[in-house]
């Protein structure tokens, strides 16, 4: 045990020079990030905050209303509901299945001695694709009279209508995620690879089996990236945007009525999410408010999700030291 | 945002805390007074000798609307040398929107979705154009088509003026109406149930083809522009909802079920919608004969041609309930609108430029012969020089027939017709089957959005 001696009151000032004059010179390398930072996150969060509050519709000046836009998005505006539990319904599977399955695919592709390379390939692909024209093949691929049905039909299984049909459109949504899996199936790889080959050496020794080996080496060594990939997940979720909106448009085979603009969420709101309801709200219907008060909701999602996965993944903050 | 606090020292730690409280109320007073500091409006009046240059956003892509558009441009520049246009396509809404708060915006911007009207009028993004029509002595309601004057203002500030205009008729194939041994288009309803009945045919468990697509998912089947052929009455006077109340709107959703029923129910007519292709593609359903009748605008007249589809084809009006059979040759009617930021300091030479593109009958009549659109003035409906085309001319006397109708504009971006939209799609699928508490219901919805936009 060291004991610390007390400092007289010319070393405290010491210290603290040297320390201002190591805050002088990091400070001009961070300037431009905190700029960044203040500029393009913290004023529009508090703009945000506080346009909630108003009658804003982006051309003349806001008005306070105090709780206005508050009780109508949360007791009179029914898509809110709507987006909020698609969008909840989004963090709860499609993040799971995203994680569980880059996970597994990562494991299958370390397993390949031959070919590695290729298969690696083959499953990063998808990642590449711009969304936007991945989400236009996905919804032909799983058109009701498409390719996927007619395989399933020659097995006697009667497809479902995919895109079309709001009891499966965001488990549609959910297979386009998985497709894409590359970014979650490369970390994972990497992951796996740096497992010391001496813990399942060790674990062999002492009689574990497979899937011990799974559950007592690999998963405590990946554990950190598992609550990565659920946390960049979760914050993917409550941004998802363009795949559920051309999914929609595209889907629908309306690109927009004449005189109207096209409303999101087909079919029947099941594809509507927060992030696009701010869209909607703030620039289709001139309702800035409410549009920020969705914001700020879908902030407060982003932070408990992260905050709770964080506290429960705790060897995520602890993976550097 | 994944970011911790660590521990440190009480003092430093106060005053950082302190010094992130000072910043963040920095910003927040910036934010404060930056979102209540309103542009005063800028001057209106410009000397007619005094060069200027004005800006003008249109919506246009297609290269040879674009080059039209610019033909009237130059006509313009050639009656008036020292105003200079410069005009820029392809700018949607949102664009408009972000130009029109900035005082180095667009002067004069243009737009298809007669839905923002409403609230462009309400915030003053667009100025009244009622003083400069008075100034000028144009009687608006003698120069314009009543039914496009009322999309085009809110609560009487005509912020918008009418640029060529849309109506809806019943497209229908030739081919498989004499196959049918049917000999005319339908006129009621009733009729169009029979025909839409006899052109359905079965193949393999699927159409080939439908008679008519009855889903308000379809093109532009969309409630609004079918239920026009009722004429319904959305809001009373007071500006309340009142669609539960009026026994048209109801008759309207009670006939398209009935419709969906007598073509073989929602799942299979929903199943078969999912095969057409996209609108605006040469796989429009009607073009490659997926379906023998269509609602659709004038505008599918040059695309069927452009496309090169050999469907054999003929357009008449939508059919009328049976109870309004004196007001066939009727539709909704939409179209362009055209208007002058509020933020413009050249509103005198945008509004010369504004006029001659909404008043002057040669530039309306050449723009609409050559985008297939229907001209804005009574006027120019009226011309000689009108392309000559039976199809198109059914067009023309919807666009003049005086029950034809338009959607009311809202200050919060036509959201009464997305509330109603969400209604018909539960209503059509059989989620909702309540028709009178479900209408009830969408009324209470409008009358909440409507109040809250208004509220400031």
């Amino acid at each position: 045990m060291v004991t610390l001696m007390p400092l007289d009151n010319a070393e405290r000032r010491k210290q603290l020079r040297r320390s201002l004059r190591r805050d002088a010179v990091a400070l001009p390398f961070l300037l431009p990030w905190l700029i960044g930072l203040v500029l393009f996150f913290g004023y529009p969060m508090i703009a945000t905050v506080y346009f909630s509050f108003t009658h804003y519709d982006q051309i003349s000046a806001p008005e306070w209303v105090g709780l206005s836009n508050w009780r109508f998005v949360f007791t009179q505006y029914r898509p809110f509901l709507q987006a909020l539990g698609n969008t909840l319904w989004l963090i709860a599977l499609m993040v799971p299945a995203r994680v569980l399955f880059g996970m597994v695919t990562g494991i299958l592709v370390q397993q390949f001695k031959r070919g590695a390379g290729v298969y690696r390939t083959a499953f990063f692909l998808p990642y590449l694709a711009p969304p936007v024209a991945a989400t236009i093949v996905f919804v032909f691929v799983l058109n009701p009279n498409g390719p996927v049905n007619q395989l399933l039909a020659r097995i006697s299984i009667t497809g479902p209508n995919w895109f079309n049909d709001p009891s499966t459109s965001k488990l549609a949504l959910t297979l386009l995620a998985m497709w894409g899996i590359g970014d979650l199936m490369i970390i994972f790889l990497a992951s796996l690879l740096d497992v010391p080959r001496e813990q399942y050496e060790a674990a062999s020794l002492d009689g574990a089996g497979s899937l011990q080996q799974f559950r007592y080496v690999t998963l405590p060594a990946i554990k950190p990236i598992i609550v990565f990939a659920a946390v960049t997940g979760v914050i993917q979720a409550t941004q998802y945007y363009t795949q559920a909106l051309v999914a929609g448009k595209v889907a629908s085979g309306s690109a927009l009525g004449s005189g109207v603009g096209f409303d999101p969420g087909y079919p029947q709101g099941s594809t509507l999410t927060l992030a696009q309801l701010v869209y909607s709200l703030g620039f289709q219907h001139f309702n800035t408010g409410a549009a920020s008060v969705v914001a700020v909701v879908l902030m407060g999602l982003s932070l408990a999700f992260a905050a709770i996965l964080l506290r429960r993944g705790s060897a995520f903050l602890g993976a550097g030291e | 945002m994944a970011t911790t606090n660590t521990p440190s020292p009480a003092g430093p730690a106060r005053h950082r805390s302190r010094g992130i409280r000072l910043g963040i109320a920095a910003l927040a007073v910036g934010t404060l007074v930056t979102a209540c500091t309103a542009t005063p409006p800028p001057s209106a009046t410009v000397a007619s000798d005094t060069p200027v240059t004005i800006t003008f956003w249109h919506g246009w892509t297609l290269p040879q609307d674009v080059a039209t558009i610019q033909q009237n441009i130059d006509a313009f520049e050639k009656l008036h040398p020292n105003i200079t246009v410069v005009a820029t396509s392809n700018v949607d809404d949102d664009k408009m929107t972000q130009g029109l708060r900035t005082s180095n915006g667009p002067d004069v911007v243009s737009s298809f979705t007669t839905d923002s009207v409403g609230g462009l009028c309400s915030s003053g993004a667009l100025v009244d154009l009622n003083p400069m029509l008075a100034a000028d002595n144009i009687d608006k309601a003698a120069t314009f088509i009543p039914a496009r004057l009322a999309y085009t203002q809110y609560k009487g500030v005509q912020c918008t003026l009418p640029l060529l205009g849309d109506a809806f008729a019943l497209y229908y194939n030739t081919d498989m109406f004499t196959a049918a041994g049917i000999s005319s288009p339908p006129k009621t309803w009733s009729e169009f149930t029979a025909d839409a009945v006899k052109l359905t045919k079965m193949n393999n468990g699927s159409y080939d083809p439908v008679g008519f697509m009855p889903l308000f998912e379809n093109y532009m089947s969309t409630p609004n522009q079918w239920m026009a052929q009722w004429s319904p009455t959305y809001l009373d006077d007071a500006g309340k909802s009142v669609l539960a109340k009026d026994p048209n709107v109801s008759a309207f959703f009670q006939y398209t079920r009935t419709l969906v029923d007598a073509l073989g129910g929602y799942a299979a007519l929903d199943k078969y919608r999912a095969t057409f292709g996209d609108e605006w593609s040469d796989q429009n359903a009607f073009e490659v004969g997926k379906v023998a009748m269509q609602m659709d605008g004038e505008w599918r007249i040059p695309i069927i041609k452009a496309d090169g589809s050999n469907v054999n084809y003929a357009v008449a009006p939508l059919p009328v309930p049976d109870n309004q059979a004196d007001t066939y040759g009727k539709s909704d009617l939409t179209g362009t609108m055209i208007g002058i930021s509020g933020k413009s300091a050249h509103q005198a030479a945008a509004w010369e430029f504004v006029k001659f593109l909404t008043t002057d009958t040669q530039a309306l009549v050449s723009f609409g012969n050559q985008i297939y659109n229907l001209p804005s003035t009574n006027a120019a409906l009226a011309s000689p020089d009108l392309v000559s085309d039976p199809n198109f001319k059914v067009f023309l006397d919807i666009g003049a027939n005086q029950y034809s109708v338009a959607s009311l504009a809202s200050c919060n971006g036509g959201n009464y017709m997305e509330v109603l939209n969400r209604f018909a799609a539960g209503w059509e699928s059989g989620a909702i089957n309540d028709l009178a508490g479900g209408l009830a219901d969408v009324d209470q919805q409008i009358d909440v959005a409507n109040s809250q936009c208004s509220a400031g």
